[in-house]
């Protein structure tokens, strides 16, 4: 609970209808995609940077932890407002795109903008935001910066923070500065946007972003190829890129997604086919068939089952949507899913899934990898049913393992998720102890009270 | 101030055959959601709101709360629950394939069941809050209403949809018919010798408000030489009580609808109403004892006319040299159960029209049975959006295969200042048939 002349302060600052403390409204500021829940003392909406510079100068008279939240559609909790007395601090008001500035491919807009909304209103006028996280539909683009995103366009266009050239942020102790700037080039201090860009909230809140825009490419053709065995499938990867050429996405499924998929949908795929990929070339139009024909030729020999080439935006869609209908299929094999998003040097990609396959059949529980082939960016998923006694333990083993592997094949536990509470026990594996003590000195030095998203990235207190 | 109609007696007399699903039964379908926040880009209510009360995932947060014990009916839990539209736009794009819909219609049941239905007024509570509103509607909404509807029995959820104190006088409403559908016409209206009989289940938005339409339908499947059953003891199909969280009004109307299916012999049972065909293909079965082979026969007008190679018999005729823009609008309950393409075969054939297609056709006109009653304010929201789509198209007319809709979508074009005309495809397939 929160002391009443602290309500009273917030109510001043942002007015009585953007704070919010029914029992009902905090139930749906608990939780995000993870499904974990924690009740905040209050819920606040402000409209400005000022207003938000105010709650900070406020929370730090007071000590009061803060969580920045955008559309709460995170894997890593790092929305989740962990302690009971803390306050979510809702950026969903400042949702307007300021400026796109077609001169110099350039936009700048508010942390509250939907992604897709973003993305549909550059291309409008011929302009290209690449990063395309599966949440884009729903998640915002402070979110997006904040976790720094990726996708499956980042193959070929980079995460997140390559797009991002400057930020106006509130620091935790409530004042309002700038980072970085319009221009494509500034070397001027430290590089705070990058510093702050995947910080997941915890040195500032981001109040407004600038964006480097590209132009948007002509077109796009989608194939599918299906492979008899992963290695196939991996050793195309290579190939390809060997090949000098970088699509635009690169993704794929494993065996047991393709059973998964085919189950749930009916999807006429031949059960000879063991890894699927679907790869999608853009740019000029009359580049495009040329560089399928290539695409093709480089992977025949691969053990390619099958290739579908997507005449029309109509049968690209189609291709799509095997891709998407992943998620809603894996529950049939269990009921309770946890999704990891390890990433290893594109060339382990191989070594990784058979790795995982043991980890699956050490702890006897199903585990279905696709994701993001080109950048090696394998998204995990653990299926268990947590009603049956002792499968929580086993997908925690299960986890640790998956991790563990991707470090030893120079990977990493997470390419684009975060880290949050959810895999905050773990990263003492990845980083040292010097490496955390220098991540955590700069937390110090800029959030002295530890009050901006406490409990995030680090395995102990701050 | 009351809201809900008292049941006529002889319903009292009436043996129930079906039963509703309590919110307990939902318990393992609301552990389906995963809280990915997709619904967020897809529910008309959030984006007109943009509060994480308003979307699908927090209100099964909520009802999950409910359940525990963790909430109590308080009032943002009542005006949370109140604000959503049954639309199913969540549904139809959750990867999870959560039935949000039937969990909040459950949760509003278990309101209704713990306060009693007279309370259940969900946001109501937002109406009380804005005095001005309230005067309003009290001034002109009653009036009105009265005369809106002596003309149709107490049991029709036309009354759940517009109660009288609560219609704001900017709304534009049909008049209602001197004459209902169902007394232009016998019970039977034979066909050829050995033809097939199709069941005409009307509902009360086409047989109280647009009967013309009605007539369009009889007068197309005269034309197939079909023989036509229009029972007369049919009642509303109870999804605006659904809405309303009426269980025992919902069960009466089922259990007096599945009766009627039971007692009479018909080959195909139509709709005209998105609605309708909602409330019949996808409560009925919902329910306990619900089920039936009349599930089987229940097919919206336009899917049985093309199954009957209507647009082939239309092709036929010469096409009009001036021919109307037509855009088309699909009714929420149409398109979650993949009704899309019928009724854009049946417009697209017929010879005074030419069609073209609606941006966002898909999105929910902002009806949603009684929501835009309570939350008429974010309802004409969601409406102007439409609007401007169908502005956007430079149609004269936008079909559409759904009465409420038609309503909601000629309310919404007059606010925003555009002069297109909202109808039923089936007025001008009427227009086209000898």
């Amino acid at each position: 609970m929160l002391d009443k002349t602290i309500i009273n302060g917030l109510e001043q600052i942002v007015g009585k209808e953007h704070v919010l403390t029914d029992k009902a409204s905090l139930i749906c500021y608990s939780y995000d995609a993870t499904q974990r829940k924690f009740l905040p003392a209050a819920v606040v909406h402000p409209g400005t940077t000022q207003e938000i510079s105010r709650i900070m100068a406020l929370a730090t008279r007071h000590h009061i932890p803060i969580y920045p939240r955008g559309a709460g559609s995170g894997f890593s909790g790092g929305s989740l407002p962990t302690q009971s007395d803390g306050i979510v601090l809702g950026l969903t008001r400042l949702n307007r795109i300021l400026e796109i500035d077609e001169e110099n491919l350039v936009a700048t807009v508010e942390p509250g903008v939907v992604t897709e909304d973003f993305q549909k209103a550059v291309e409008k006028v011929g302009l290209f935001y690449p990063p395309d996280p599966a949440s884009l539909k729903m998640s915002t683009l402070g979110g997006n910066v904040a976790e720094c995103a990726g996708g499956p366009r980042c193959v070929k266009y980079g995460v997140t923070k390559d797009y991002i050239i400057g930020l106006e942020i509130v620091t935790p102790t409530g004042d309002i500065i700038t980072t970085g700037g319009p221009t494509m080039k500034g070397v001027v201090g430290y590089d705070l946007t990058k510093l702050i860009c995947g910080s997941e909230g915890t040195l500032a809140v981001i109040t407004k972003i600038i964006i480097k825009l590209l132009p948007l490419p002509e077109a796009k053709k989608t194939m599918l190829v299906l492979f008899d065995s992963i290695d196939g499938a991996a050793q195309a990867v290579s190939n390809i890129i060997r090949g000098k050429i970088i699509p635009a996405t690169l993704e794929f499924m494993d065996g047991r997604t393709i059973d998964c998929v085919r189950e749930a949908t009916n999807l006429q795929v031949p059960q000879a086919a063991r890894a699927l990929l679907i790869i999608e070339v853009d740019g000029d139009r009359e580049f495009l068939d040329k560089q399928a024909q290539k695409i093709a030729a480089i992977i025949k020999p691969l053990g390619v089952v099958e290739t579908r080439i997507a005449e029309t935006p109509e049968e690209s869609e189609a291709l799509w949507q095997i891709r998407r209908s992943v998620s809603a299929s894996l529950r049939r094999v269990n009921p309770d899913k946890f999704n990891e998003d390890i990433c290893v040097p594109r060339s382990k990609v191989p070594e990784m899934i058979r790795k995982i396959d043991k980890i699956s059949d050490k702890y006897g529980i199903p585990i279905v990898n696709f994701g993001h082939a080109g950048d090696g960016n394998i998204h995990v998923n653990i299926m268990i049913d947590s009603k049956i006694p002792g499968e929580q333990e086993k997908a925690d083993g299960a986890i640790a393992d998956v991790f563990a592997g991707a470090l030893e094949l120079g990977g990493t536990m997470s390419g684009e998720h975060g880290v949050g509470i959810m895999k905050a026990p773990f990263v003492g594996m990845e980083l040292g102890t010097a490496a955390i003590d220098y991540m955590k000195t700069i937390k110090k030095a800029l959030d002295p009270n530890n009050i901006l998203n406490p409990g995030k990235i680090f395995p102990s207190d701050v | 101030m009351i809201l809900l109609v008292s049941l006529e007696p002889w319903w009292q007399k009436f043996k129930l055959m079906a039963k509703l699903k309590t919110l307990e039964d939902y318990r393992d379908e609301i552990k389906h959601c995963v809280k990915c926040g997709g619904c967020r880009a897809h529910c008309p209510a959030f984006g007109a709101e943009r509060h994480e009360g308003r979307v699908a995932r927090g209100k099964i947060a909520l009802a999950d709360a409910l359940l525990d014990g963790e909430v109590d009916l308080e009032e943002q839990f009542l005006v949370d629950m109140s604000q959503c539209l049954l639309c199913g736009s969540c549904y139809s794009q959750c990867p999870n394939k959560v039935q949000t819909e039937e969990i909040v219609a459950a949760t509003r049941r278990e309101i209704a069941r713990r306060k009693g239905l007279s309370s259940f007024g969900f946001g109501v509570a937002t109406v009380l809050k804005h005095p001005k509103l309230m005067n309003l509607l009290a001034k002109s909404g009653g009036k009105l209403s009265r005369l809106l509807f002596k003309k149709i029995p107490e049991s029709s959820g036309l009354h759940l949809r517009f109660p009288a104190p609560f219609i704001s006088a900017d709304r534009t409403l049909p008049p209602v018919t001197a004459k209902p559908l169902r007394e232009r016409f016998p019970e039977v209206i034979p066909g050829k010798e050995g033809a097939p009989t199709v069941l005409f289940f009307t509902g009360c938005g086409i047989n109280y408000m647009y009967p013309e339409s009605g007539e369009a339908l009889i007068k197309a499947l005269k034309f197939l030489g079909v023989t036509i059953l229009i029972p007369q003891e049919q009642a509303c199909c109870g999804l605006p009580a659904v809405s309303a969280g009426a269980t025992d009004t919902v069960e009466r109307l089922a259990s007096i609808n599945l009766e009627m299916f039971s007692k009479h012999r018909y080959d195909t049972i139509v709709t005209a109403c998105a609605s309708c065909h909602s409330g019949l293909r996808q409560i009925y079965p919902g329910m306990i004892g619900g089920e039936g082979e009349y599930q089987k026969k229940i097919k919206d007008i336009f899917v049985y006319l093309v199954e009957q190679g209507l647009p082939e018999k239309l092709a036929q005729l010469p096409k009009a040299e001036k021919r109307i823009k037509v855009t088309y609008h699909d009714p929420c309950h149409l398109r979650n159960h993949g009704i899309t393409k019928e009724p854009r075969a049946i417009l697209k054939a017929l010879p005074q029209v030419d069609f073209v297609e609606l941006p966002g056709a898909g999105s929910c006109c902002g009806l949603g049975g009684t929501y835009s009653v309570y939350h008429y304010d974010t309802s004409k929201k969601i409406g102007a959006k439409k609007a401007a789509l169908i502005e956007e198209t430079g149609a004269t007319l936008v079909a559409t295969d759904c009465p409420g809709c038609i309503m909601q979508l000629q309310d919404s074009i007059n606010h925003s200042g555009g002069n297109q005309r909202a109808l039923h495809i089936l007025d001008l397939l009427a227009e086209a048939l000898p």
